[in-house]
């Protein structure tokens, strides 16, 4: 498929490979954390660890939206549905992540609340405007490249006078998660980012720059597409090697520094900062996470439902919550592939494809017995 | 002279009537359902006898039976519908297990209000699959439901076949160093249906897969290659059909990505959801495993029916313990090829 098919190929993958190897320092290593879910994916989907030295390391980061949604927020949306009886409208993997008691949005369901898997804010419009004797709640999840489209879904409720349509608002911001990950005491022991795809053709590459400048990490933006990935392992390779750190761009064909000032004015209009929010594995995070501007309260069904935010904490063998900050990695759960898996997941790193621990079972569990 | 026609009956309103509950209440409204609709259109000897059961005589050999229940969304999609679908599924679980499919039995339940036309079209187009196929409804049932208690119309068939002598094919039986044939592209059927699902609209035309498959199975049997196992992907797509294969045989396997295909259109509507082509559903496609030796006289044999012109060899079976499903990607990297975990959900971001 164009546009698609060069960003995959066997050659250009090998020679990539072998310019990291011939790079590499033997005498270190390379423990690079990719923060978005979608290189993780792309990592396992790809088998890029295959195609690296065994001193260069990928550490997967908490960039995948399921995975980083605390059990609290989950149960604020089941009590939505199955108390307020409201229509729980949610983007897919959603529906998958562990709640208490033994619950998830997809388990509600089976047991009679009304939850509805969709696919752009749009559709959550469309089932408020087809059922205007029915509250339609949108759990908004995600980074900041689900967060315009949300904020559009607000303004068009807005403006069409749209009274039975509200969100939960979960939306989160990369660059707090990145410092939260930075600024642990003791540090993580990490010497460089892949930064995210998508979320950076939204706020550009210009809020990075403080990890390269203050926390001397090199940052190297980069598509999801597996050469996309391999080029900026390599590009960071290359600036640890010369002790540079820097903000490199390697996905230039959608990311400017500036990003897209129209998405960002949007968000900026309809949404402020939460002064806390409680990330699944980072803990609460002062300055994470957005909430609707008073103007728009009457969409702010935190408000509207006067639902509160009780903390639930995870199980506690679960490791999901190093796992995130990069301290540990899947195979150090002894949850992994017993009590965890896809289908019976325990912490959020299992829900979505691109959860850290979902992952490596789905697609890399060979390796262990290969080991 | 009265003008009273003692035996005469309004013949059905197939244009604007719709299914009520008598058509389910075994009175004359069903008995005419069934003989304007359903006997009309299946029109066979065995159906003409019009009792409870079908009389038939009995085969020679080893007998197959399967069954397979059909609740598809949208009930008409690009390629066909939900009535040649139910005879193809069956068709092709009688004939993967090497039998030569005889006869069909078809079970309708029906939702109050469902429109006569688009029911008729249905149980049409069930009839042209199956007289195509060679192989008749011989018998069936009609059950109405409320309305909200079903989705228009639900179809359950079941097959009967016959297996010749000398035929084994079972899901236990491949060995390592077998190889993995796959008649043709993937993802096509799952792809043309969601596709169409409300509120995902795609320009290019994907088209359903749909086929019954025994034509071709005949063909790969006549061949006289060793082959081992027979199975369609249809749900779970291609990744868990193998996966139950490499479970039931004790094996693993090693697949090659860049031997399988997928259309472009289908590709490109994956990609754009976040869905792995490797699950996606297939009704016209088989898998086979044969002898190592065999592989390229069987592919030859595939390749030269229409139903398999695509066909290639996409792996091998490995002895491996722990019987995992692996494959070799397109950027030279090795994954697991795992079981589908609950349902294919779209990713995030």
């Amino acid at each position: 498929m164009k546009y698609v098919d060069e960003f995959r190929d066997g050659e250009l993958a090998k020679n990539i490979s072998a310019n990291i190897a011939n790079e590499a320092d033997p005498k270190r290593n390379y423990r690079l954390m990719e923060f978005c879910g979608g290189h993780t994916h792309a990592i396992s989907r790809y088998g890029i660890a295959d195609l690296l030295p065994p001193n260069v390391r990928m550490i997967h980061g908490p960039g995948c939206p399921v995975c980083v949604l605390p059990i609290g927020r989950v149960d604020q949306a089941i009590h939505l549905a199955r108390e307020h009886g409201v229509i729980l409208c949610t983007y897919a993997d959603t529906v998958r992540v562990p709640a208490s008691d033994n619950l998830s949005l997809m388990r509600a369901k089976a047991n009679g609340a009304d939850v509805r898997m969709i696919y752009s804010t749009q559709d959550a419009l469309k089932i408020a405007r087809e059922n205007p004797g029915r509250e339609v709640v949108f759990l908004a999840i995600g980074f900041e490249t689900t967060t315009p489209p949300t904020a559009v879904a607000i303004k068009q409720a807005e403006a069409t006078g749209l009274k039975n349509f509200s969100i939960l608002c979960d939306h989160v911001l990369t660059p707090a998660a990145m410092h939260a990950i930075l600024a642990v005491e003791g540090g993580v022991a990490l010497d460089g980012f892949v930064g995210p795809a998508h979320v950076s053709t939204v706020i550009g590459s210009k809020p990075y720059e403080p990890f390269a400048d203050d926390y001397g990490k090199p940052v190297v933006i980069a598509g999801f597409e597996p050469l996309d990935v391999m080029q900026a392992i390599l590009m960071l390779v290359r600036q640890i090697n010369d002790g540079r750190a820097a903000v490199e761009n390697e996905f230039t064909r959608a990311v400017t520094r500036e990003g897209n000032l129209k998405a960002q004015e949007l968000v900026a209009e309809v949404f402020e900062l939460r002064d806390m929010f409680e990330w699944r594995g980072l803990g609460s995070v002062p300055n994470s996470a957005l909430k609707l501007r008073p103007k728009y309260a009457a969409f702010d069904a935190e408000l509207k439902f006067k639902v509160d935010y009780v903390e639930v904490p995870d199980n506690k063998a679960c490791e999901c919550a190093a796992i995130l900050r990069g301290q540990k990695r899947p195979l150090e759960c002894k949850f992994l592939g017993s009590v965890c898996t896809p289908e019976n997941p325990v912490g959020s790193c299992m829900v979505s494809s691109e959860g850290a621990c979902a992952a490596h079972y789905s697609y890399g569990r060979f390796r262990e017995t290969a080991q | 002279m009265s003008t009273v026609k003692p035996n005469y009956s309004r013949p059905l309103d197939i244009k604007n009537g719709r299914v009520d509950m008598s058509h389910g209440s075994g009175g004359r409204a069903m008995a005419q359902l069934i003989t304007e609709l359903f006997a009309a259109a299946f029109n066979n000897e065995y159906l003409a006898q019009g009792n409870d059961g079908a009389l038939l005589p009995a085969a020679a050999g080893r007998l197959v039976m399967a069954t397979d229940s059909h609740v598809v969304s949208p009930l008409f999609f690009a390629g066909g519908d939900i009535g040649c679908l139910s005879v193809h599924g069956t068709i092709n679980d009688v004939a993967v297990m090497g039998a030569k499919p005889l006869y069909l039995s078809a079970g309708f339940i029906l939702e109050e209000g469902f429109p006569l036309a688009d029911l008729k079209r249905i149980v049409e187009s069930m009839a042209q699959a199956s007289r195509e196929a060679g192989v008749p409804v011989v018998t069936g049932d009609t059950k109405v439901v409320e309305q909200g208690k079903g989705d228009g119309v639900f179809i359950t068939t079941t097959g009967v076949g016959v297996v010749r002598d000398g035929i084994n094919l079972s899901g236990d039986l491949a060995q390592p160093g077998d190889k993995i044939l796959l008649s043709g592209t993937i993802g096509d059927h799952g792809m043309a249906i969601l596709s169409q699902r409300e509120g995902l609209t795609f320009s290019a035309p994907i088209v359903s897969d749909t086929a019954a498959l025994h034509g071709l199975i005949a063909t790969m049997l006549d061949s006289g290659v060793k082959l081992r196992v027979l199975r369609d992907p249809t749900r779970g797509g291609l990744a868990t059909t193998l996966n139950e294969i490499a479970k039931q045989s004790g094996v693993g396997m090693m697949l090659q990505e860049s031997a399988i295909r997928v259309n472009q259109p289908v590709e490109a509507a994956c990609e754009f959801l976040g869905l792995d082509p490797l699950y996606v559903a297939n009704e016209g496609k088989l898998i086979a495993i044969c002898a190592p030796e065999d592989a390229d006289r069987l592919l030859e044999v595939m390749r030269a029916h229409p139903l398999a012109s695509e066909a290639s060899i996409i792996g091998e079976v490995l002895g491996d313990a722990h019987g995992f499903v692996q494959m070799t990607t397109k950027l030279g990297g090795r994954r697991v090829v795992d079981w589908l975990a609950g349902e294919q959900l779209p990713r995030i971001c």
